[in-house]
């Protein structure tokens, strides 16, 4: 029978380490709503999401109050909407109409975020992909919480250089069209290499074609936890650091896992899987920066860094699986800028630079996240940026992503400041030398000869 | 059996287990299981109940002990077994 020190020891990582789940995600497939009629495809659309989706708030906060766990987002991920509008749209407006339904939809359910705005084009671009992607600025700057992802790369297909280079305009202007909230629309934008079918996370989510018409998907958290429990074994050796982030890791997925299993019994939705991945808030005690400070660098950035985080992600990951039946998703420790309070502070004392974050990217998920750059960077340079990430992803088979916020008419020194989950952030200085006629050279980047494997 | 657990953590003071039990008792409630001890002054307990009895819901249960923690001078919360469970046990 659990004793008194078990249960104690519980309810101090909820109400002391900031143990949470951060996300039960409700996949939901549209590919039933296709219509090439506009108006009809976006009422199938709100139906569908509606009838599915009414009960996942009232639901998760029913379980989170029976186990005294918060639950701090409940979600919706949709098929990739170029997909789905392929046949209705005939042009970017048509497909900010669909944002607009998304949009409406999810704020009658009452869920935070809905994500699908998105296009896989890692080989190539249709109309609609394309008609899609130009979309976007339009579609995230007369939305609130529709949250847009487009996958450019994979190992499998290489990268397609076309949609990197509209991507970095794409962003530059995602970033004009709501400058007078700090380029906002552009934390909700993220461009992929490997994504995943089943990321439960904003704002990458989307409800892969691989899955199934409903599907439940949770992510959890934990970084206070793991921290917390590395402060008790400070200058002891690695052996005794890594058994110590595994035994943590088991103990805050298999909460994620009965989270799972009891929303998917509820709402009469399959589960799918648990996202291991230790995701950071603003809110002090909740950052990963401050675990690797504990396993011993003096900021985040500092020699040591990557080596750490590497670590850490595989202790994460080694814990994680045995505590779940089935793990996807992203699974990895992020390392968002503006989410974490250690980050910032990391920026702020010049331990931590756009360089150092994307050598930090090859050894966890995901990428380079909320990262505030000056809102003069040019287009090219945002799509360089993006191609050196993708190529991590592509090269090293696993999921890689940006979500860099040019702030218009802001430059390095200055702060930004989203609100919320989204946090704040320093702007950072970009590499000021060129890349242009690499970016425009047009085309694709070949598929690395490892991915030949049949 | 619904098993539920009931913790009680605050400044040790007179009644708080008798307060805690008469609840109980009259929303038709089984303690299967009470363990407590005072760590430097504070008040910790545990009791391991059967909810599967009672007429009332979880989440008024829930309320009604926060209430009364709250006039004792304690937090009293109550969750599911499972999540201890799931966490400590394989």
């Amino acid at each position: 029978m659990i004793n008194l020190y078990e249960v104690v020891e519980t309810n101090e990582m909820i109400e002391k380490e900031n143990l949470d789940v951060r996300t039960i995600t409700l996949g939901i497939s549209l590919l039933d709503c296709i219509d090439s009629d506009l108006n009809k495809l976006c009422d199938n659309i709100y139906n569908k999401i509606y009838d599915t989706a009414k009960d996942l708030v009232k639901t998760g906060d029913q379980i989170a109050r029976e186990f005294g766990i918060p639950i701090v987002n409940k979600r919706i991920s949709v098929t990739p909407i170029s997909l789905i509008g392929g046949a209705a749209c005939k042009s970017p407006e048509d497909f900010a109409k669909i944002a607009a339904t998304l949009d409406k939809v999810a704020k009658a359910v009452g869920v935070n975020f809905i994500g699908g705005y998105s296009a896989l084009v890692s080989k190539g671009m249709t109309d609609s992909d394309k008609m899609l992607i130009e979309s976007i600025p339009l579609a995230l700057s007369t939305t609130d919480v529709v949250c847009s992802s487009i996958n450019v790369g994979s190992t499998k297909t290489g990268i397609n250089m076309d949609a990197v280079r509209l991507m970095g305009t794409i962003v530059k202007k995602t970033a004009e069209a709501t400058k007078e909230k700090d380029s906002l629309g552009c934390a909700k934008l993220v461009i992929f290499c490997n994504a995943p079918d089943d990321n439960p996370f904003m704002a990458g989510a989307f409800h892969g074609v691989t899955e199934a018409d409903k599907i439940i998907n949770v992510g959890v958290s934990g970084p206070g936890v793991v921290k917390t429990a590395l402060e008790k074994v400070r200058g002891e050796n690695f052996e005794v650091l890594c058994e110590t982030i595994k035994k943590t890791a088991f103990k805050v997925t298999r909460v994620g896992q009965l989270v799972a299993q009891e929303a998917s019994k509820r709402l009469g939705v399959p589960f799918g899987i648990i996202d291991l991945s230790l995701a950071p808030t603003p809110a002090i005690g909740d950052s990963v920066a401050d675990i690797l400070h504990e396993i011993g660098v003096e900021h985040a950035g500092a020699p040591g860094t990557t080596a750490a985080l590497a670590l850490l992600n595989d202790q994460v990951k080694k814990g994680g699986v045995m505590a779940s039946s089935y793990v996807g998703g992203l699974s990895g420790a992020f390392i968002p800028v503006s989410e974490d309070q250690g980050m910032i502070d990391a920026v702020e004392a010049g331990a931590l630079t756009l360089e150092k974050l994307e050598a930090m990217t090859c050894v966890c998920s995901v990428g380079l996240d909320m990262i505030a750059i000056p809102g003069d960077t040019k287009d090219t340079t945002i799509a360089g940026i993006i191609a050196d990430e993708m190529a991590i992803g592509m090269i090293n088979q696993k999921t890689t992503a940006v979500r860099l916020i040019p702030v218009i008419g802001k430059g390095v020194g200055e702060t930004v400041e989203f609100g919320g989950l989204l946090g704040y952030a320093p702007i950072m200085p970009v590499n000021k030398f060129s890349c242009d006629e690499f970016v425009n050279r047009g085309g694709r980047i070949p598929a690395p000869v490892h991915s030949f494997k049949n | 059996m619904n098993k539920t657990i009931i913790t009680v953590v605050g400044k040790d003071t007179v009644g708080i287990i008798a307060k805690v039990c008469t609840y109980l008792a009259e929303s038709g409630i089984n303690i299967l299981d009470i363990s407590q001890t005072i760590v430097s002054g504070y008040f910790n307990m545990m009791m391991i109940v059967d909810m599967s009895k009672t007429a009332k819901e979880f989440n008024t249960v829930a309320d009604d002990l926060e209430t009364l923690g709250k006039d004792i001078g304690v937090v009293i919360k109550c969750q599911r077994e499972e999540i201890f469970d799931s966490m400590h046990r394989l």
